[in-house]
């Protein structure tokens, strides 16, 4: 896990107070709940260890490793989850910025409007897949495909065509209103006399936007990025309903990798060495995400 | 502020409810194809005559009820349970904080960087040595660890903007701590906690990963129950649809309704 050193707020003052018997079950079961698969997983890494055949046993070694490593599988589902985590964030964080100032216009109905707008953040992930399989993205029943036929051009087959991205554009949808969220409320605690003394100094909307917007968006932007990435880098549901992984591998991220051989392939070994991967990715992420968070929290 | 000229504020409008429009509009086709009859829910078309009866044939499955059962069940006791470990812990980093308070609520942060997936294999294992699996009581720990952390830092958060003052005071009258939080925090910060409850709640209804994996059909809420139609034999758009749309509103409306508070609370106060 990624540690830190910060500097601590100075004690209470007063008399000492015990809080172990307050705190002390929180940071137990959480030092549990991290620890023990922890330690499991990286056991189970360096074993020989099969759910369906007890006869493969022993003591591997960096085998798993090395068959991972070998297994172009694998190497396809770092890149996608890397394209994933990185469209996405891409997407939600350019799109999120834009909506958010748009929403900060007044306009007729703009809660109404926004209301609408931040609702697919809280569709479940298999609803929002199976909707946009279905009734969305499918060549012969879905919406795309209808007004594609209605404008005269062949209907797209989106998830044998564009497997990955359509998956980018379902997480996208998904994501893209709790981006608007969060930074709609950052633009709205925006000075605005601040942007009025810019008109006066004759600055452009543009300007505005790139000298007094965005640096005043970016400690929500970076939050945005955070949450973001901790949910993205094991997007597990929408690629269950939809593509399960496939066609080949063009959809296999490192979740659905790990899932597939453990909960499809029996293999422990392999899955943990994946899972050690994953666990290892997260945290180099992890490692800079808290850093520069930490960095604007005021604890 | 400047007044805008009129095709300024109409283009805004219409981009506004463009885009709102645009993110609305799965949503909306769902809720559409939901009262359809199967034969014209195949037929992406907009005229069609309006019918409950897919809401009927998914309430009438005996199983659906129990799949919406488990998932009250697993949300609501994952949340009380997380709420009864973190109200304590953050009472604590808020209103006595030491030398490693910092440290600990990054810490506890750190924890959701653990990926799921590098730790399924371990829990399942674990789960199934001790016969937790396919049940209730294996998600609601499950969800519970997994929301504690968010759930402490909400909590931290709405609690540090209460006034020390005001707790000193009823210390001074000679309340315990146990009274102090009951009787004076809680009730002053009710809305607070009322906002983390919710998206804990959120977090649990809408948990794909874990229920997929650990449950198959006694403890499996909706999540799982929806994932079962994509299968072939399971494809009727209408039902589809209808299930979907009862197994989003609830959750959609407290959404809505909650989505200032969850905002300060899903950044910690560092967005205001």
């Amino acid at each position: 896990m990624a540690t830190l050193t910060t500097p601590a707020p100075s004690p209470a003052k007063g008399r000492r107070f015990n809080g172990l018997p307050f705190i002390g079950p929180s940071v137990t079961v959480l030092l549990i709940w991290m620890i023990v698969p922890l330690v499991m997983t990286v056991w189970f890494s360096l074993q020989r260890y099969n759910l369906l055949d007890p006869t493969v046993t022993g003591f591997a070694g960096i085998d798993n490793y090395e068959f991972l490593v070998t297994d172009p599988d694998f190497w396809a589902s770092l890149t996608n989850t890397l394209l994933l985590v990185g469209s996405v964030l891409v997407i939600t964080v350019v799109g999120g910025t834009l909506l958010a100032v748009l929403f900060d216009q007044p306009f007729p109905g703009r809660n109404l409007a926004r209301l609408f707008a931040i609702a697919p953040f809280f569709v479940m992930p298999t609803v929002a897949a199976l909707i946009w399989k279905n009734l969305m993205m499918h060549p012969i029943y879905g919406v795309f495909g209808a007004v594609a036929r209605a404008l005269g051009l062949p209907a797209v087959d989106w998830f044998a065509d564009y497997p990955l991205l359509s998956v980018i554009l379902i997480v996208s949808w998904e994501w893209l209103p709790f981006a608007l969220l969060i930074l709609l409320t950052a633009v709205q605690s925006l000075d605005r006399e601040q942007l009025e003394a810019a008109r006066m100094d004759g600055a452009g909307a543009l300007a505005q936007f790139v000298y007094i917007v965005l640096p005043h968006l970016s400690r929500a932007i970076s939050v945005v990025v955070m949450i973001e990435t901790i949910f993205l880098l094991t997007v597990f549901a929408e690629i269950y309903v939809t593509t399960a992984g496939g066609p080949g591998n063009a959809t296999t991220n490192l979740a659905f990798l790990i899932y597939a051989r453990a909960l499809l392939q029996y293999d422990v070994g392999g899955a943990s060495a994946g899972g050690v991967v994953a666990i290892i990715l997260a945290n180099i992420v992890a490692f800079f995400l808290v850093r520069t968070i930490a960095r604007r929290l005021e604890v | 502020m400047v007044k805008q000229s009129l095709p300024k504020r109409v283009g805004i409008a219409v981009l506004g409810w463009g885009a709102a429009f645009v993110l609305f509009f799965p949503l909306l086709w769902m809720l559409l194809t939901s009262l359809k009859s199967e034969p014209e829910a195949v037929n992406p078309s907009l005229t069609f005559t309006p019918t409950l009866q897919s809401y009927g044939e998914v309430l009438a499955r005996a199983d659906y009820l129990s799949f919406a059962l488990n998932s009250v069940l697993i949300s609501v006791g994952g949340t009380v349970l997380a709420l009864a470990l973190a109200i304590p812990a953050a009472y604590v980093m808020a209103f006595h904080p030491t030398k490693r308070t910092r440290s600990t609520l990054l810490w506890m942060l750190s924890t959701k960087m653990l990926p799921s997936v590098g730790v399924l294999v371990p829990i399942y294992l674990v789960f199934r040595t001790l016969g937790l699996l396919d049940t209730r009581l294996g998600l609601i720990l499950v969800y519970t660890l997994m929301n504690l952390p968010i759930v402490v830092w909400m909590l931290f958060t709405f609690f540090k903007e209460v006034p020390h003052d005001i707790l000193e005071a009823g210390r001074m009258d000679g309340a315990r701590t146990g009274a102090e939080v009951w009787h004076l925090l809680l009730p002053l910060t009710l809305p607070g906690v009322a906002s983390t409850g919710l998206l804990s709640l959120i977090l649990c209804w809408n948990e794909a990963f874990w229920s997929l994996n650990l449950t198959s059909s006694a403890a499996a809420p909706l999540t799982a129950f929806i994932a079962s139609f994509s299968s072939p034999q399971g494809l009727f758009f209408a039902k589809l649809s209808a299930a979907s749309t009862v197994a989003v509103a609830p959750i959609l409306v407290f959404g809505w309704l909650s989505q200032r508070q969850l905002v300060r609370g899903l950044t910690f106060g560092a967005v205001k």
